[in-house]
Parts: C-alpha cells; structure tokens; sequence
C-alpha cells in the first residue's frame, strides 16, 4: 500500500467514526435538540412540571378570542390534539387562524398553557398574493398537504 | 483525473487568467439582473409582503457559506491524503469568503427573523449549526496562523477543517430531523420547489451570481498567494546567495 493510500484509509476510518459518534450523540440529545414540542408530544410524554418550555403547532381556526388589553387566548394543534394557550403581550404580524406558531412558557395546573412568548413560524412556501387568491377560487390551496 | 491537471500551480495560473475575467462579468451580471428582479420586479409574498425579499441575498448566502466550507474542506483533504500543492492554497483562499458569507446569512437572517418571527435570534437546530459553523471558519484562520512553522498550521488547520465538515450534512437537514422554527427547504426539495416562478428566477440567478463572485475571487487569492510564496522563496535564494 503506497503512503497515499493509507492516508486516504486512515481518514476515511476517521471521518467514519466521527459522523457515528456524532449520529450517536445527536441521537441521545434528540429531546433537547427539537426546538418546540407539540401538543401530541405533550400528551404522551406529560408536561415537565413547573419548567418552561415551547409548544408549536397550528393556531387552531375560530380559537382564538381577543379579550381586550393585549390578552388573548387559542388552542394550538397538530390535527391530532390540541392545547389551550393564553398569551398577554403583542403578537407578530404572522399570528393568524391556521398559521404555525411556536409559543414558550409553561403549563398552569389547570391545564391551560401560559406563554410568555409567541414566536410566528413560517412555511416554506412563497407565492405572490394574487396566486393564493387564485389558488383558494379554484380550492386547489393547500392540495395535497395532510392538514 | 481532471481535475489533477489544475493541481499544477503554472497550469493553474494559465487557466485562472482566462477565466477570471470571465467569472468577474458573469457575476456582476447574474446578481445586478438578480438584484432588481428581486428587489423591483419580483412581486410581494402573500404572507410575508415585502420583507420576503431578504430572501434573495438571505438563501443564496446560506447556499454559498456551505458550498464554500465544502470546498475549504476538499482542498484540505487533497492537501493532506495527496499533498496536491494547491489543496492548502485553496482552502487558505475559501476560508474569508465563506466566513463572509455566512456572516451576510447571521445577519440577513435576524433582519428577516424580527418581522416575521418576532425574534432576532432563537437556538434553534437551524439557527445554532449556521453559528457553529461561522466559529468553524473563524477557528480555521485563527488556527492556520498560530504557528510560527506554517506548514504545521496548515495541517493542523486542515484537519480542523475536515474534521468540521460533519455539520455540513447537520446544517442541510437540521430542519427535517428536528422540530425547529426555521422553515425546511423550499427550493432543493423532493416535492419541487414551493416557489413561485417570478420568486424562484430571481433566487437562482442570485445564487449563480454569488457562485461566480466566489469562483473569481478565490481564483484571485489562489493567484496572490502564488505570487506570495514565490516572492518568499526568490527571498530567500537572494539572502542564501
């Protein structure tokens, strides 16, 4: 074996070994690398008690009742299970019915989530205005997605 | 290989002479057409308005600060497995560029986030493995010059750059392996793009542009460096002599 070829072998084994370790070790933080959780995830593992945490999902459509002075409350979902969220502060301008947001704060013992913080996530679709006006005419928004 | 016949520095310095004008005017061209597509033609998105054209300097930025570290990291491993003389000339040249272009990512990035988000900065998958990557081209050129032998920083630097390589694939896909409040993907997507044509034509020319300014101005520090090294060595033969 030519000199080349070894040292092409021993950083290959190297490089090898180093993207397991990393998978492993990424593997084993997967709790704390997600940034949010959702409301299913929430159902099955149980709130972390008097910690804070994210919650993110969908703003649940005709959920969220405005109650004057910057209060506000809605139910987030993932389709599946839903939480209700009361917020008091100002809202990005993305917050709306049926748009991702990723809140953080932490669970009230009477179930009801209280944020501290309401974050909009956007998706990955760009398009003009006129488009989504023709695309939701011809109810052919959103084709093919599961929610 | 092709690409062996490059790794001769004199074969090199003939072929960057002709082709660095040429990159030079594909460059200016591609992104002063990308910029006022996207800037004036292009129209608002349906959400987002007008902030979405952050977008056109935003993405091609993150393209280019992975593809450069890509490239910092194949030169440092034909330098090191196959000593190839330009290996580590290259990777000395990507490393500012890709620094810069990651920084111009951070940045554009934040601008976007506040608007749209109502955060600057969040620690998210997405966000944390960008940052960690701008410390990683930091921590190259910091390292490459800590040595007073620099064929040690080289390798050193090197392996450092290789060795940083493994969030290259964690920054691509942060977004599908973990919950984050970054969006996944709109253009490199299994689907098709989730672009609208009038927003997609401006986005890829910009990204031409930003690959042609990269390939021109690596091509010019490749050269300077030549120069350098041989102004160095002429150096020394007049004080030997």
């Amino acid at each position: 074996m030519t000199r080349k070829r070894r040292r092409l072998l021993v950083l290959a084994i190297a490089m090898g070994l180093l993207g397991g370790a990393t998978a492993l070790v990424l593997a084993a933080f997967q709790d704390s690398l997600v940034f949010f959780y959702s409301p299913s995830d929430l159902q099955a593992k149980g709130a972390p008690g008097e910690r804070s945490f994210r919650l993110g999902g969908l703003v649940e459509e005709k959920s969220v009742v405005r109650a004057g002075e910057g209060r506000v409350t809605f139910r987030i979902t993932d389709g599946v299970h839903a939480v209700p969220v009361a917020y008091s502060g100002i809202l990005p301008d993305l917050f709306r019915e049926g748009q991702g947001v990723v809140t953080e704060g932490r669970m009230r013992p009477d179930g009801v989530f209280l944020a501290r913080e309401v974050l909009a996530k956007h998706d990955e679709t760009y398009m003009p205005r006129e488009v989504a006006d023709a695309l939701r005419k011809t109810g052919h928004w959103k084709e093919g997605e599961k929610r | 290989m092709a690409l062996h016949r490059f790794a001769n520095p004199a074969r090199f310095l003939r072929f960057s002479a002709v082709a660095l004008p040429w990159f030079s005017v594909a460059a200016v061209a591609c992104i002063a057409a990308g910029l006022v597509l996207g800037l004036v033609v292009s129209p608002a998105d349906y959400q987002q308005g007008e902030t979405v054209r952050i977008m056109y300097v935003h993405v091609p930025a993150a393209w280019m600060a992975l593809m450069v570290y890509t490239v910092m990291a194949g030169g440092s491993v034909s330098a090191l497995v196959w000593k190839h003389p330009l290996g580590d000339l290259v990777a000395r040249a990507a490393a500012p560029i890709g620094a810069g272009f990651t920084l111009i990512c951070l940045v554009t990035g934040a601008l976007w986030g506040k608007p749209m988000w109502g955060a600057w900065w969040v620690w998210d998958a997405r966000l944390t493995s960008v940052l960690v990557l701008f410390f990683l081209y930091l921590g190259y050129m910091a390292l490459q010059n800590a040595f007073d032998d620099p064929t040690r920083g080289e390798k050193a630097a090197a392996l450092l750059a290789i060795v940083g390589f493994v969030n290259v694939p964690i920054i691509k896909w942060s977004v599908d392996w973990w919950n984050t409040l970054h969006q996944p993907a709109s253009v490199a997507r299994l689907a098709g793009p989730s672009i609208h044509a009038s927003m997609l034509v401006p986005l890829l020319l910009m990204g031409a542009g930003f690959t042609f300014y990269f390939a021109a101005v690596l091509l010019l520090r490749v050269r300077a460096e030549i120069a350098a090294r041989r102004i160095r060595a002429l150096r020394l033969v007049a004080m030997e002599g």
